[in-house]
């Protein structure tokens, strides 16, 4: 099933223009605050109703205002995860579990509320009350909520955002197995790069009420041109499958032939693994570097280079494991005489891939494949 | 104690205590629902002439009791408008009766109810409504599962409130349905007939013990509820 999404809404001079479709998968709504996420995401709910707009998932229509169609939120089978989790106080964690269970049509409860609840981890907590919660706990139950109303499509509103770095660590796999196992498309709206280096499938990437840009996630990301990224946070994904765990601490990945050497992954080999490589841990050669320290060189062809008005430039290279951003200074630029298509090595420092840039599961569109070293 | 309070009681201070509970647990019980709907409409609609429907819904507590129990008797006596109405379609008749009674006190705790109700549902965070609605829930649904309960402690803060004024109401019902022994004569009107007979005092005063214990303890009710609705909604 695919959603689409076409919308237009004005309200206190912000003017919303959108239309993006989301496949199976997990799209992720990226873009600074205020570019209007939210309000995109209350309108697919049916919280919002924009001035003009057609939501559709298939055949199903959500919302048409050209002919005033206009479903309720309760008749829209969703599974909201809101960014406060929103748990109801006054009932405890099993009965907030199975709230929107209870208001599904009873064909429709496909989802085995043991195996959910076992899948997040909060068997233990059943009996309590939300308000005696961690935060971690509170965003497991919120997602186990949505997830046992039975949806047709998932929408989470930066459900980590409220969360630090180690309880983020504890959410984000069950988000990826979300996106492996359950067949409906799933809206995530995030401002954060490594959460949609890790997670996205497709991405839509907002600014002051507009799409920027749209589309499969490895591509998107690799775009120098995606400005809601900046500059700073570019980086590239890429698809890996772990190869072995050598003697000296370090696993070696590989991707399209080539191999990548990356601090000890607790993954067994064969498992297919996706990497973030930030543009500025990128280094750029003409020639095949020999004698460096750094231990992953990946020959390529110069893509693209983008320049704006800083000192900076990002430059992407096709390698055989997947498209590369580097984050230079024009002056390099110019001093090396690189230009598109131009044969070239990328440099990527091993630790460079930090353990928080790796996500497991294959879950990418229009990546390539990890092939066969 | 039934038996020591009879006992204590003489049989005319008894029948009013007696009335005074009937008319005040009916007033109460019958303006609830009317109470749970003012105080929604008030607190999360608007609509033209909001204000206005404030403004009457206050209005008894404001106005002298006369004025308001005068009202009463031009608009639901046997020749008013309404209470012409009720007789005919229902049979009812308010005026003079002790069901009259149970209207007037119910008119005049009617603000102390719809305030204490709708200060609870001013608390209930409409963003707990939308996530139980993107749940599946229709709305009547998530009234009966979300809202009220939520709104449960209010509504029970309210209603004792509500208890308490109408046990004491005095003006607007006697100027209203009289002061009729065993009829409408409830316990801030016998209060008021003993203390016009000599050698009535010390029936005044039972009653005045009476009346008194029962407005603290509604208070004392009333606020150890309305604390547990702040640390319910703030949710631990």
């Amino acid at each position: 099933m695919t959603l689409h999404v076409s919308l237009q809404h004005r309200f206190d001079g912000f003017d919303l223009d959108i239309r993006f479709d989301a496949p199976p998968g997990l799209t992720v709504l990226f873009g600074p605050s205020g570019a209007g996420k939210t309000t995109l995401i209350n309108a697919v709910a049916g919280l919002l109703r924009p001035d003009r707009g057609r939501i559709t998932a298939d055949d199903w229509v959500l919302l048409d205002t050209d002919s005033g169609q206009n479903l309720p939120p309760h008749r829209r089978r969703l599974g909201y995860i809101f960014q406060e989790g929103r748990l109801f106080p006054h009932l405890t964690v099993r009965q907030n579990l199975l709230y929107g269970r209870w208001c599904a049509p009873r064909a429709a409860r496909r989802e085995d509320p043991a195996r959910v609840i076992e899948m997040l981890g909060i068997g233990h907590l059943l009996d309590r009350r939300p308000g005696a919660l961690s935060g971690g706990e509170r965003s497991r139950v919120a997602i186990g909520r949505a997830l046992l109303a039975a949806p047709k499509l998932i929408l989470a509103d930066e459900p980590l955002a409220a969360l630090d770095e180690a309880r983020k660590a504890e959410i984000l796999p069950y988000f990826e197995r979300l996106r492996d196992e359950v067949a409906i498309p799933i809206l995530f709206v995030s401002h954060s790069a490594a959460e949609v280096a890790r997670l996205a499938t497709t991405v839509v990437a907002l600014e002051a009420g507009r799409v920027t840009r749209a589309g499969p996630a490895a591509e998107v990301l690799a775009d120098p041109a995606v400005t809601p990224l900046g500059a700073r946070a570019a980086g590239a994904v890429l698809g890996a499958v772990v190869l072995r765990h050598a003697e000296d601490g370090l696993t070696e990945l590989g991707a399209g032939g080539l191999t990548l050497v990356v601090p000890r992954l607790d993954a067994a080999p064969g498992t297919a693994m996706r990497l973030r490589i930030a543009a500025h841990d990128v280094i750029l050669s003409r020639e095949a570097p020999v004698g460096l320290s750094a231990l992953n060189i990946l020959p390529g062809t110069i893509q693209d280079i983008r320049s704006g008005d800083g000192p900076g430039a990002l430059v992407s290279l096709d390698t055989a494991a997947g498209r590369v951003l580097a984050r230079i200074t024009r002056r390099s630029a110019q001093a090396m005489g690189l230009e598109p298509g131009q044969v070239c090595h990328a440099v990527v420092k091993s630790v460079a891939v930090a353990p928080d840039d790796v996500g497991g599961g294959p879950g990418m569109s229009g990546l390539r494949g990890p092939g066969s070293a | 104690m039934t038996d020591a309070l009879t006992h204590w009681l003489g049989p005319a201070e008894w029948q009013a205590v007696r009335l005074s509970l009937q008319v005040s647990l009916w007033a109460t019980l019958a303006s609830l629902p009317f109470g749970i709907l003012t105080a929604y409409a008030l607190a999360r609609w608007s609509f033209p002439g909001k204000q206005i429907l404030n403004g009457i819904v206050h209005l008894p507590l404001i106005l002298p009791p006369v004025v308001t129990g005068y009202l009463l008797l031009v608009t639901f006596g046997r020749r008013g408008p309404v209470g012409q109405f009720l007789e005919d379609s229902f049979g009812l008749v308010l005026s003079f009766r002790w069901t009259g009674a149970a209207l007037a006190a119910a008119i005049m705790a009617f603000p102390l109810m719809v305030r204490a109700i709708r200060l609870a549902i001013e608390a209930v965070d409409p963003k707990l409504e939308a996530a139980a609605s993107t749940l599946g829930a229709a709305p009547p649904r998530v009234f009966a599962t979300v809202t009220l309960p939520l709104i449960l402690p209010g509504i029970v803060a309210g209603t004792i409130l509500a208890f308490a004024k109408a046990m004491g109401e005095f003006g607007a019902t006697i100027t209203f349905v009289s002061n009729i022994p065993g009829q409408t004569q409830t316990m801030p009107s016998a209060i008021y007939a003993f203390l016009q007979v000599p050698g009535g005092e010390d029936a005044a005063t039972r009653l005045v013990i009476i009346a008194v214990t029962i407005a603290m303890a509604a208070l004392l009710l009333s606020e150890v509820i309305s604390r547990r609705v702040a640390r319910m909604v703030a949710g631990s």
